[in-house]
Order: structure tokens, then sequence, then C-alpha cells
């Protein structure tokens, strides 16, 4: 595998606005990409700059090891399915989707095997004549998809493109989005604002907040092993507690007051600058367990608010102090529902708390 | 009452109340009105043509690079009508006159050596006045139109490999005929008719069959021809303009 895409300490400004800030990112041959954050965190910004739709305010983007500088789109090895997927009014399915074929100089024979292949592809087979404004939004989708994908582009540009579309349908083109990019074998850069849209479908995602990459990791790391307290509560649910390092060898002792004196493992720890740290953990490495049973490092504590999602229950459970611990309850068989006001008893996994500095 | 009045005769002072379809014989038959009518066609015709010519490329820079002044440019735009259209179409005479601005700027550029006659009192000058009149007209649809285009789409053709004038050939021009075939209408119609213009700026030689109508109303005292004529022209422009909308109609239709 080899860098296909290199950002180079990019930033990129309007006016006083910062958008991108200077930022650098490798991205491998044949990855699925992701740029996830909040909208306004300059992830659009970084794509539309590797598309070339803008120029950077100081940084350099390159495309297998060749300078974009001065390249405009139309000549960069790149495509894009846009947000609103700019399908043309005034062309039909089969014109849209060999749009940037008749750019290019091969017979119109074999451009319209290509688009009958493409429409097969993205599962339109048959639908070569419809108009553009009689398709659905997941219609349009799969057009905008073909059109880019027929290019053989080296990389594509996916701007939230499922971001428009209901709920099931969007489950639906995520798993199908991940398997053409397995079947095609073209690097997918994609922008989302959803941390659950990122994770399940890409190698590999980069954290932005502020113009900034702040992590970059695989799916798993990102959300076991989040470098930063704003990182860990962007990527799903993570209760933080206020800790104080009371002792330092190969790991780290720290005592709070929820979970009394525990180790951490220094690869769990992300900055370190006092001896105070905040500890974090996920709500679903905590388990409610029976009153029964008796082990020295069981949390007591009283539920204060319950939230049904379902598959699973979220309570949220005062243990004598100001701080109330979250938890995630998977509703499975044989597990026990407990209302507000219940006395429980709590087991968390001590390993897989996180130590934050302040 | 136009429509009954042209199926009538005028017999001097009384009102021959016959029906008669000698009038429009007449005016599709007599060579003075055929030439007025083929005239007529062919100032509006090009007016048209250059109007949405010229206005294209405003709407277009208004459109695309009026970035947050495009309700200035727009006020600019109107500033023409703040005085009247006669006033307009008078001041073309002192432009395009025998001593006129335009001549005597030739001159002292000694570009030419004697006035130029052939911008004054024919067909020229009624195109040259009525484009100028008519030209904020044709501005607007299609400024709207620009204005409609997704700007993502121009970003989807350039990503797709349109070089900046493949783009406007494929994507912008298609996209924003409804407001061209808006524009063309809008001057065609109004200009086919028209009768001060050509009073005023075309002398013998630019005089289009409105004139022709006036005259037929008044001094010749022949209304029902006058009306035949009206209604002959109103004929010819309706089935212009609808064979003009048919040829679009592929623009038109998905929209």
């Amino acid at each position: 595998m080899s860098k296909l895409v290199q950002v180079k300490n990019v930033f990129k400004s309007f006016g006083d606005i910062h958008a991108v800030n200077g930022v650098s990112l490798d991205i491998q041959e044949g990855q699925f990409y992701s740029l996830l954050g909040p909208s306004g965190c300059g992830k659009t910004t970084l794509l539309r700059l590797i598309a070339g739709f803008e120029k950077p305010t100081s940084g350099q983007v390159f495309i297998d090891n060749t300078s974009m500088d001065n390249i405009e789109p139309n000549l960069r090895p790149t495509n894009m399915v846009f947000q609103n997927y700019a399908i043309f009014p005034h062309l039909n399915v089969e014109e849209n989707v060999a749009y940037g074929l008749r750019n290019k100089s091969e017979k119109k024979s074999d451009q319209n095997k290509l688009v009958d292949e493409a429409l097969e592809l993205v599962g339109l087979s048959g639908l070569n004549k419809r108009s553009a404004n009689a398709l659905s939004g997941g219609q349009k989708q799969r057009v905008a998809l073909a059109r880019a994908l027929i290019l053989k582009p080296k990389v594509l540009l996916l701007d939230e493109p499922l971001s428009a579309l209901d709920k099931k349908l969007r489950e639906q083109m995520q798993s199908e989005l991940r398997h053409l990019q397995r079947a095609v074998g073209i690097t997918f850069i994609l922008v989302t604002h959803d941390q659950y849209e990122a994770l399940t479908m890409s190698d590999r995602v980069a954290v932005m907040f502020d113009g900034k990459v702040a992590q970059e990791a695989s799916p798993r790391d990102l959300y076991e092993l989040p470098n930063s307290q704003k990182v860990a509560s962007f990527i799903g649910e993570m209760t933080f507690i206020k800790g104080e390092i009371v002792g330092e060898n190969k790991n780290l002792q720290v005592q709070s007051e929820i979970f009394g004196k525990i180790t951490i493992d220094k690869s769990r720890v992300f900055g370190q600058s006092s001896k105070k740290m905040v500890l974090g953990i996920r709500p679903e490495k905590i388990a409610i367990v029976p009153k029964t049973s008796r082990s020295k490092d069981l949390i007591s504590g009283k539920i204060i608010d319950v939230s049904y999602f379902g598959e699973t229950t979220n309570y949220k459970v005062s243990c004598g102090t100001i701080e109330t611990l979250t938890i995630s309850s998977q509703n499975s068989v044989g597990q026990l529902s407990y209302s507000v006001g219940e006395e429980i008893q709590l087991k968390a996994d001590m390993n897989n708390i996180i130590a934050f500095s302040v | 009452m136009m429509f009954l009045l042209s199926f009538w005769t005028q017999d001097y002072l009384i009102l021959d109340k016959t029906f008669t379809l000698n009038n429009y014989i007449e005016a599709f038959t007599q060579p003075v009105y055929q030439l007025l009518f083929s005239r007529s066609l062919y100032i509006s015709l090009t007016v048209t043509f250059f109007t949405v010519l010229l206005a294209y490329p405003m709407a277009y820079f208004i459109s695309f690079y009026g970035g947050n002044r495009k309700a200035l440019w727009l006020f600019l735009i109107t500033i023409p009508f703040w005085t009247s259209y006669l006033l307009r179409m008078f001041l073309w005479k002192v432009i395009l006159g025998y001593n006129g601005v335009l001549n005597s700027f030739l001159l002292w550029l000694e570009m030419i050596t004697e006035p130029l006659t052939f911008i004054l009192y024919n067909s020229n000058a009624v195109i040259i006045a009525l484009t100028h009149g008519w030209a904020p007209f044709a501005i607007l649809p299609i400024f709207v139109s620009l204005e409609k285009i997704d700007r993502s789409l121009l970003e989807a053709s350039r990503d797709l490999g349109d070089g900046p004038i493949k783009q406007f050939f494929r994507v912008i021009l298609p996209l924003s005929m409804p407001g061209v075939v808006g524009a063309a209408l809008i001057i065609f119609i109004p200009t086919v008719g028209d009768y001060i213009t050509p009073k005023l700026v075309g002398g013998t030689d630019g005089l289009m069959i409105a004139n022709m109508i006036q005259v037929q109303f008044s001094k010749a005292n022949n209304a029902p021809l006058a009306a035949a004529l009206s209604v002959s022209s109103l004929v010819i422009v309706a089935f212009i303009s609808i064979v003009f909308v048919l040829i679009n109609k592929k623009h038109l239709r998905r929209y």
C-alpha cells in the first residue's frame, strides 16, 4: 500500500474564518477514509481542497505524488459525489452517467456499454431514459455514484452523501457503499458528521474540530482509545469522573471517589500536566450486578434516570457524590430492568478506563 | 370590434357593413404592405437577436460575478427608465445624426473623412435604438434563470472534466434557455408593432407596419384596412412566437 493522497500542512481561510487550520494527512491507496466532525469543523472544505474547488491559503495537496497546486478540478484524478447529488436536471439518467465520458475519446458504443455496466453496478439497470427529475433521493444518489465511478478516478470524494436519506435507506446505502468500495478498489474519502456512519464504513477515520485533526485512527481505536475528552464525547458517550494521581511507576495510580484507587496502563493515559486527571469510561463497560454479589470493587448507587432505546436501556446512577455514572445495558435475554429510585450494585471494567489531562 | 371592422369597407364617410375579405387580400398582396410586414419582422427579429446577445453577458456577469452587489447592478440597469422612452429615442437622433455625437467623434479621431449616413433614418437606426431601449427587459429574465442554476451543478461539470467553455455550453446555456426564450418573446412581440421608434429615427426607409396602420386609421381614413393590417400582424406575431416556443420546448419542458 502506498500513500495516494497526501495533505501537507494545509491552511484555508475565508476572510477571518480559518476553515482548515494546519491539516496533514496521509491516505493510503484503496482505503475507505472518513473525515468526521461537527458542522463547521472544516471537513467539507478539506474535501473541496482535495477536489480542487478551493485553493489552499498555504500548504499542499499531493495525489499520487503529484502536487495539485495548479491543477484545475477537471484535470484532477478525483471525482466527487455531491451532498445534494448535483444531478443535471436537463439530462436523463444515461446522459448524466455518461457526462464525464463524453469528454474522453473512446468510441460512443464503448461508452454506452460502460454506462450500462455502471448502472448495473449501482442497481439502476433499465432506467437509462428516465428523466433526472423523476428520480427519488436514493436513485439520485446512485446516479451520482455511477457518474463518478464510471470515470475510474483514483480517489472518489463523497460529501455527506447519505445525510439526505431516511434512516432505513441510509443504513442500506452504508453497507452498499462499503461493498462497492471493496468491489471497485478505489480509494474513497467520505465526509460525514455521523459518527456511526464513520465507524461502520471506514478503514480509517480522522476526527476534526475547528479546522484541525484531533485524532486519526482506525474506528476501533477511535472508540476504545480516544485521545481527548472532546473526541471521546463526540464518538459515542462517555462518563467523566475527576481523579488525582497518587502514584506513578510503569503505570499510573489514580484515586477517585467512585472508583477508589485504580491502576491505569500508560497507553491509556492522554496528556499529563498536573496531579489532577479526568477518568473516562464508556457506558457499556459498566454492568449492573445482582445485589447478592460480593466483591471488593463493587460500586453501589441509586438510579436517578432511565432512558429506554429498544435494544438498550441507559441508566443514570448517583453514587453518593456530585458525579453520576451513565450505564448502558443490553436488553438481552434474562436482563432485568430497573426503575428510578432503585438501589443497585455496579461493576466497572477498570481495564477500560482512560485517563485524560484536565 | 377591430376584428369586425376588418371585414367591412370604408366608403368615404359611410362604413359599409357587408362582409368582405378584400381588406385582407389587399394587406397580403399589395407590395407596400408586404414590404412593411417583412421589414417589421426583419427589424424586430434582428433586435431580438442582438438584445439577447448583449443582455446575456450582462446577466451572466451580474449573476456570477455580482457578489453581494447584485442588487446594485440591477438597480443601475434600471437607470435608463428614469427618463421617458420618447426622450431616449430622441437622443439617438443626437447621437447618430449627420452632425451628431458619433460622427463628430469619429471625424475628430480621423477614422472617417465624411459623416456616416447609413446610421440614421433607416432600418439600422431603428435596430440600434430598439436594441438599446429593450435590453434591460432581456437582462432580467436571463438573470433570473442564471440565478436559479444550482452552483453545485457547475462544480459537478468541472469535476467530470469540463473546461469553462464546455461547461457553458453543456450546463449553463441549456439551463438558462427558459430565460433566453422568455427574453426573446418579451422583445420580439412588442418590437414588431413598435410605432414611435421608426417614426423618430427610421426616416422613410425605416418605417414599420405600425406606422402604416396609424396612417390608415388617421390620414388615409381607411379604418377597415388598418384593422385588417393589425389583425394580420397579430396573427403573424402569434404564429412566430408559437413556433419559437415549440422549437425550445425541449428546454422548457423539464422545469
